[in-house]
């Protein structure tokens, strides 16, 4: 380990005793397995995500990190052939449930995705659109709404006085951020995040982190992430996955100094994954 | 000689066969092109926008020809477009891997490629017959037909580029799938739905057959939809078949005219996918 990660690890350390409060646990999954057609994706996992609290997961390729932040949403729920199995409770109301209505699941739940989508509108109306389908508010109202998520993100200052322009015009990093304020503009409780930053560079990858901390006494965050010196930046929590398991679940710092796994152990510290 | 000249030899071979078979290609484009400026050329006038299609031996223009190939498929393309756009967003949208849409789109395929003839008798039968007279408003119908499958095909094809990620992000708001489609997908794909729509009016407004047995034709100024209106194509049918020489030279005018119509809604048309293609708008 190198003077950086001596430094993160250290950082994590004081992080996690600063953060004493007890916690609330916002989403509680319980034997969920999954399944894509016949292939076995998610093995009886169990794990919680704590409220104002941003949990990581990682894990290699293929472990069923992504399938389970989009369970969280039931964004699989577009796909035939792939279903859910277990609990999955948002409050105590298991969102797995055929009687819960996906809409409102998703006003409550908010997803980034790897690859930033702006819509083919304004950047104004990127932010606007899924409010205005969700609530009817006055155009003042609106407006504050989209200006506070822009400022939430960290992308007003940027986009401030170009919000009449396309969307698609903003830099990646910019785009990504964008997708970040459409989906806190709606006020979720949870916001998931599948490798938001993958496509980024650094110095862009450095403000959408910057955007998450901003955000993390507020939502219950669930990042996917590969990159494990983010995980260990951002988060309060890590998950480690591996081929369809939950192996480990703890606070960052213990995770990536001690862990009580062989397997996450190897792979926090590069030797396979 | 080795092996290496001999590959040389058959690449070089090859590259001069194919551009051979190019150059026959063009040739007779430009040749085709050149028969129609020449002999279209010298009859575009002024009165061939301002008169109607004369007797034999009188002068006179195109104009009751033009005014009805617009009118017929401007009328086919308002009811040929939304029926193509709305079955290619079925196709790509919600008939994913169903049966229905696998059929559905190999009925489309054939209709794309049946010949316009057959078409015209189908109208013919179920709207000309039924109504005992041949009308302006049973032509639209038949150059509808020949238009949905253009646009059912373009459609599909131009929503299948559109990202799926930009979908899920949709849904992932909570927005519903039918919401999506029109806020969001529409307008990503519009400049590749509609270079679909200028392809079947290019397509549709050359047609012939289908006319003849629908539209006919009609020497005379007519606003009529339900009665027999002139068309282009049908005009230029009947005038370039008759002995009268003036006749004739308007039959080239009206085949330069179609002809310089559907190349610039095809350069239309190409340009706007090379813009897709490029990425913006």
């Amino acid at each position: 380990m190198n003077d950086t990660g001596r430094f993160q690890r250290l950082s994590i350390a004081a992080r996690a005793e600063e953060d004493a409060a007890p916690l609330q646990i916002k989403v509680d999954i319980r034997n969920l397995d999954f399944y894509y057609g016949h292939q076995h994706s998610l093995k009886s996992v169990s794990l919680q995500l704590p409220d104002k609290r941003i949990t990581a997961f990682m894990g290699p390729s293929g472990c069923g990190k992504s399938t389970l932040l989009r369970t969280l949403n039931r964004m699989y729920a577009l796909y035939p052939g792939q279903r859910a199995t277990g609990e999955v409770l948002l409050d105590q109301q298991n969102i797995l449930s055929p009687q819960v209505d996906v809409t409102q699941l998703r006003y409550r739940v908010g997803m980034v995705f790897q690859k930033a989508t702006p819509f083919p509108m304004s950047v104004f109306e990127n932010v606007a659109f899924g409010l205005r389908l969700a609530s009817r508010l006055p155009a003042s109202e609106l407006a504050d709404r989209v200006e506070t998520a822009l400022r939430d993100a960290a992308l007003w200052e940027e986009v401030g006085d170009k919000l009449h322009e396309d969307g698609r015009g903003l830099s990646g990093g910019q785009q990504q951020r964008l997708c970040v304020a459409r989906t806190i503009a709606l006020q979720p409780e949870v916001i998931l995040l599948d490798e938001p930053t993958a496509a980024l560079d650094p110095i862009s990858t450095l403000r959408v982190e910057e955007t998450l901390q901003n955000l993390r006494d507020r939502y219950c965050i669930a990042i996917v992430t590969h990159n494990l010196q983010q995980a260990a930046r951002i988060s309060d929590f890590t998950a480690f996955m591996y081929l369809g398991e939950l192996v480990e679940v703890g606070p960052t710092a213990k995770i990536f100094t001690a862990a009580r796994d062989r397997r996450t152990d190897d792979y926090v510290t590069g030797r396979f994954g | 000689m080795n092996r290496l000249a001999v590959r040389k030899l058959v690449s070089n071979l090859a590259l001069a066969l194919a551009g051979v078979a190019t150059l026959i290609g063009l040739i007779c484009l430009g040749a085709i092109l050149w028969t129609l400026i020449s002999h279209g050329l010298g009859g575009l006038s002024h009165a061939t926008f301002s008169e109607m299609t004369p007797p034999p031996g009188n002068a006179g223009g195109l104009l009751n020809a033009i005014y009805g190939s617009l009118v017929m498929t401007g009328i086919g393309l308002a009811f040929g477009a939304p029926i193509g756009i709305l079955a290619g967003t079925y196709l790509a949208e919600y008939g994913r891997g169903k049966a229905l849409s696998a059929v559905v789109r190999f009925v489309n395929d054939v209709l794309l490629s049946a010949p316009s003839i057959i078409v015209g008798l189908f109208v013919y039968e179920i709207m000309v017959v039924r109504m005992g007279h041949f009308s302006a408003i049973a032509g639209a119908v038949a150059l509808a037909v020949i238009a949905i499958p253009v646009t059912v095909r373009t459609t599909e094809d131009m929503l299948n580029l559109i990202p799926q990620g930009m979908k899920d992000a949709s849904t992932a708001l909570g927005v519903h799938h039918w919401r999506t489609v029109t806020s969001v997908i529409y307008p990503a794909a519009r400049s590749g739905i509609v270079t679909g729509l200028l392809l079947a009016v290019a397509r549709i407004s050359g047609e012939t057959a289908p006319l003849l047995f629908t539209a006919l034709n009609n020497q005379f100024w007519s606003t009529d939809l339900n009665a027999p209106m002139a068309n282009l194509p049908v005009v230029i049918f009947q005038f370039a078949l008759s002995p009268y020489q003036d006749w004739q030279q308007l039959a080239w005018t009206g085949a330069l005219l179609i002809t310089i119509t559907i190349l610039l809604l095809s350069i239309a048309a190409r340009s706007i996918v090379a813009g897709v293609k490029r990425g913006r708008r």
